[in-house]
């Protein structure tokens, strides 16, 4: 079967530690999402994981690359980082275990939810580690047949 | 209930959004782990929140959450303000601490959103 193409593509830079500019890219997802007619509660789980694997680029990393394929039926969302990796990545899973410094904390973020939701949100979530080098989170999201 | 509602019963102060005080709240969250709200808050939801910085209107935005209040009197600042202005979400400020707020607007009959689904 060949390789279906994406109605849409995008690529876009995130920049670690910057606060300001965190959610840009997540937010610029959720208006394609929007105008592309998928349902909102499709787009909700698309859009809450892609902000959580941003924040976490922009709270851990030095810079990344997000990228998303929309389809007819499914986004396929990839974000590749370098930056620190991940070294326990079991640990990293357990919700309320993080790594993030206080003054993240102080923002709300940080609170070791960051991957659950992630993993809650996504219908695939492989993450491939590499300390002191980076890490790349693959995310797909399927369009069930209830439209969520 | 409306925001207006809330207004009242809170005595807040509206910071941006005046516009939008008819907007028809079904649920409220008080949290300050933007995480959970990410993971909780349902549609028609309200957050009242003591965080002030920018990632809580771009924690909003993502899941359309249709207000914030500020309890104990937080005010963010100026930029946070104009980032909640162009994405259209409406800031309140309340002088009252977050379980209180939480408990007025509760007693008035305003659900939590784990109770999603029931008769709002």
């Amino acid at each position: 079967m060949p390789e279906e193409h994406p109605l849409i593509e995008m690529e876009r830079e995130i920049a670690g530690g910057d606060f300001q500019r965190a959610g840009d890219v997540s937010s610029e997802l959720k208006n394609i999402l929007q105008r592309a007619g998928f349902p909102p509660a499709f787009n909700r789980r698309v859009v809450i994981a892609s902000y959580e694997a941003e924040m976490n680029v922009v709270i851990h990393a030095y810079r990344g690359v997000f990228r998303a394929r929309v389809y007819s039926d499914r986004v396929h969302v990839e974000i590749d980082d370098q930056g620190p990796g991940i070294p326990d990545l079991e640990l990293a899973f357990q919700e309320g275990y993080s790594t993030a410094p206080p003054h993240i904390r102080e923002m709300g973020f940080g609170a070791g939810y960051g991957l659950s939701n992630m993993k809650k949100c996504s219908d695939v979530l492989v993450i491939d580690t590499r300390v002191q080098e980076g890490t790349k989170v693959v995310m797909d999201f399927f369009l069930s047949p209830s439209n969520s | 209930m409306t925001l207006r509602e809330i207004k009242e019963i809170l005595e807040a102060e509206v910071l941006v959004g005046e516009e939008f005080l008819d907007r028809e709240i079904w649920y409220a969250c008080g949290s300050d782990l933007l995480s959970d709200v990410l993971a909780f808050a349902k549609e028609h939801a309200l957050l009242l929140t003591g965080l002030t910085n920018s990632q809580v209107i771009r924690t909003a935005e993502m899941i359309d959450l249709l207000g914030i209040v500020f309890v104990r009197g937080k005010r963010p600042e100026h930029s946070t303000i104009e980032l909640a202005a162009l994405k259209g979400i409406p800031l309140l400020t309340t002088r009252l601490p977050m379980y209180e707020s939480c408990g007025r607007l509760y007693l008035k009959g305003l659900k939590g959103c784990s109770e999603f689904g029931s008769n709002a």
